[in-house]
């Protein structure tokens, strides 16, 4: 049973400004299903929609962000919650946080700066669940930090003080506080170091076996999907170009330009010829017409122009979007 | 070799930066004791390589004349930056080395057109002597990076995709003809499909103008891709350097063993090795406050004598590796214990 499962989201970007009107489509015709028990990894360049569709699931609409069509349902256990016409306290009572955290990029601005960690546990905890005992509040919190391998004296002091790991791992355990069935996990390593960055996630795959919840992992680093996620997306413009298992996505990608990523990727100890992509991505208020890829693929068709290409199903849980695949196994 | 054969060389440079109050506070030293230096007549491409916070930026900083260094000397071209005081021959510094930066849309104000500042350069550093000369100027180096004056003219920042404005920062770079380019981060802002534009673009400077390149960076992956040396910081050292193959190939101190493992590789099947604990610094003063080998806190080889002396730099074949257990005192202390 799925966790979570969109179907058919468009979400865009309306500006109204002195008469003209101007949609930016970041996100066009969407499904995907989330599972309990997985690390989804999500990947792309930046403004392919990745951050529109965070934003969008975890219910943090608002203009110029308008939904025009589509569904986003939840599936809790027994208690479901459709985003479109959850109302703002139910969401702050019993869904964020409680079911659905989120992590940021930059843990620096999560983490109030003139505040000790424990007392931004405190607000963060208070908001969703009044604190009535403080001794045992302080206890409990001691005892999530331990068990996610951080040292007490974590709590005790200032953002300022802590390494940038250490940050982002606090801003990590803070989202966890509930135990959430889905942490959305947006770039959580793309400000830090190689060392750091492995400690990082380390410390989220370990969250997430413990207590066999969701992870929604967006990064554009391929090479850190290849060793987190469990099922890839690959975004384009707005669009998802294909979807798969980790394995498969590495070994056996079909879309043009998931071959093109993984090609490119450098390695240590290999140094052949890398080539780039020619042209630029899409600008989203005036995407190209049919593929959207069309402009840059190397395998471009006539038929890639005129005409959207439909996601099919490979085989299994291999989905593409792409018309060259469609050819052959016709 | 006499320093004259060197294009930059790097004598034992020290930087010490004083933080907290005017009474009391603690010394920092940024960069410590640091040695390399850059050929005159091979131009290659040199990396620093470290984490956030090893003092690469300072050093870099350095060799750019924005700081003087507290003990020590760079040199370039045999001449010691700090006697350059006036302003004129500061210039003439300038052009020989020049920077590229992190951010390409912090390079570039959005209120101004990119080619101005191309304009700009090319007049101020006395390229061409007015504005019609100038533009063929900045045209030949538009068209070292794969651009041209005709795509670049008359447009904003935002109207040039990422690897553009990139690309154009490097044209600027290359306006004075400089002999050596200074890359800080130069692609940890640009996206994975343009990312290896930047770096062949890099590769082909070297190439075919003959321009050595200092690439700042903590991505060993492009690192190893485009460099021919690479020296590995940590707060404030370099603890190993030499030939990049050499190094990340075979790494001899344990914490660039730590950097390469931890580089995730593109290809699902490492994951087990990957997944393996590793510890992280708590806070970085801690580290830097550290007596004796600023590694010895994450070290699974950490020996007594790492805590209580700084390690020599020991020559190992083509490189040199600042650490205790490539010493006599390792191999006699624990003779057979080695691997």
């Amino acid at each position: 049973m799925a966790l979570l499962s969109v179907k058919n989201l468009c979400a865009y970007y309306q500006f109204e400004m002195y008469g003209i009107s101007r949609t930016v489509r970041a996100i066009d015709g969407v499904s995907f299903e989330l599972y309990p028990n997985e690390i989804y990894g999500v990947a792309g360049e930046s403004s392919c929609g990745k951050t529109t569709l965070i934003k969008v699931i975890s219910g943090n609409i608002k203009p110029p962000l308008k939904i025009n069509s589509g569904s986003i349902d939840y599936q809790f256990g027994s208690y479901n919650v459709d985003m479109l016409t959850v109302s703002k306290e139910e969401m702050r009572r019993n869904v964020r946080w409680k079911q659905i955290s989120y992590v940021m990029q930059g843990s620096m601005s999560v983490l109030n700066p003139v505040r000790k960690i424990i007392k931004t546990f405190e607000d963060i905890v208070d908001t969703h669940e009044p604190i009535k005992d403080k001794k045992k509040f302080l206890q409990e919190a001691t005892a999530h930090v331990n068990r996610l391998g951080l040292p007490t004296e974590v709590l005790n002091s200032y953002p300022h003080q802590l390494s940038g790991g250490m940050r982002q791992r606090v801003a990590i355990a803070l989202a966890t506080v509930f135990q959430p069935r889905l942490i959305l996990a947006d770039e959580p390593t793309t400000a830090l170091d190689v060392v750091v960055q492995r400690g990082v996630l380390q410390m989220l795959k370990d969250i997430q076996a413990m207590s066999s919840n969701t992870v929604l992992l967006v990064t554009h680093d391929m090479a850190v999907h290849a060793n987190v996620a469990n099922r890839v997306m690959i975004m384009y413009a707005g669009r998802i170009a294909e979807e798969a298992p980790t394995e498969i996505i590495f070994n056996a990608p079909l879309h043009p330009y998931t071959q093109h990523l993984i090609r490119s990727l450098p390695m240590i100890g290999e140094r052949s010829n890398k080539a780039s992509l020619r042209g630029t991505p899409p600008n989203l208020a005036n995407p190209p017409s049919g593929c959207r890829f069309h402009e840059r693929c190397p395998d471009v068709m006539d038929i890639c122009r005129t005409e959207v290409p439909e996601m099919a199903t490979v085989r299994g849980q291999h989905r593409v979007a792409c018309h060259l695949v469609k050819e052959s196994s016709l | 070799m006499s320093a004259a054969d060197k294009l930059l060389d790097v004598q034992h440079v020290t930087v010490e930066f004083h933080i907290g109050g005017i009474v009391g506070g603690s010394l920092l030293v940024a960069v410590n004791d640091i040695s390399f230096s850059l050929d005159e007549d091979r131009p290659e491409i040199f990396t620093l390589a470290g984490e956030s916070g090893s003092g690469k930026t300072t050093l870099s900083r350095l060799i750019l004349h924005d700081l003087d260094p507290t003990r020590g000397k760079v040199l370039f071209e045999g001449r010691d930056l700090a006697t350059i005081k006036k302003r004129s021959e500061f210039k003439e510094f300038m052009k020989k080395v020049q920077p590229v930066f992190q951010n390409p849309f912090e390079t570039f104000s959005p209120l101004r057109k990119v080619d101005a500042y191309l304009f700009d350069t090319a007049l101020n550093f006395g390229m061409a002597p007015d504005r019609r000369a100038a533009a063929e100027v900045v045209d030949d180096a538009l068209r070292n990076v794969g651009l041209s004056l005709e795509e670049v003219s008359n447009r904003y920042p935002h109207e040039l995709s990422g690897g553009q404005t990139q690309r154009a920062s490097v044209a600027r770079a290359l306006i004075s003809q400089p002999r050596l380019i200074l890359a800080d981060e130069p692609v940890s802002m640009v996206d994975a499909s343009l990312r290896m534009e930047i770096v062949n673009l890099f590769r082909e400077l070297r190439d075919k103008q003959k321009v050595s390149i200092i690439y700042i960076t903590h991505d060993l992956a492009t690192a190893y891709y485009i460099s021919d040396r690479i020296g590995i910081m940590l707060r404030g050292y370099i603890v190993e350097s030499g030939p990049v193959d050499d190094i990340l190939d075979r790494p001899f101190h344990p914490y660039t063993k730590l950097l390469i493992e931890s580089v995730p590789e593109p290809a699902p099947k490492e994951r087990e090795s990957w997944a393996k604990h590793i510890s992280l610094g708590t806070t970085e003063a801690k580290e830097y406050g550290r007596v004796g080998c600023k590694f010895a806190g994450r070290c699974p080889q950490v020996m007594d004598i790492c805590r209580e002396a700084d390690p020599p730099d020991v020559q190992v074949d083509r490189r040199l590796v600042k650490c205790y257990l490539y010493t006599e005192h390792a191999r006699q202390a624990s003779p057979g214990e080695q691997k």
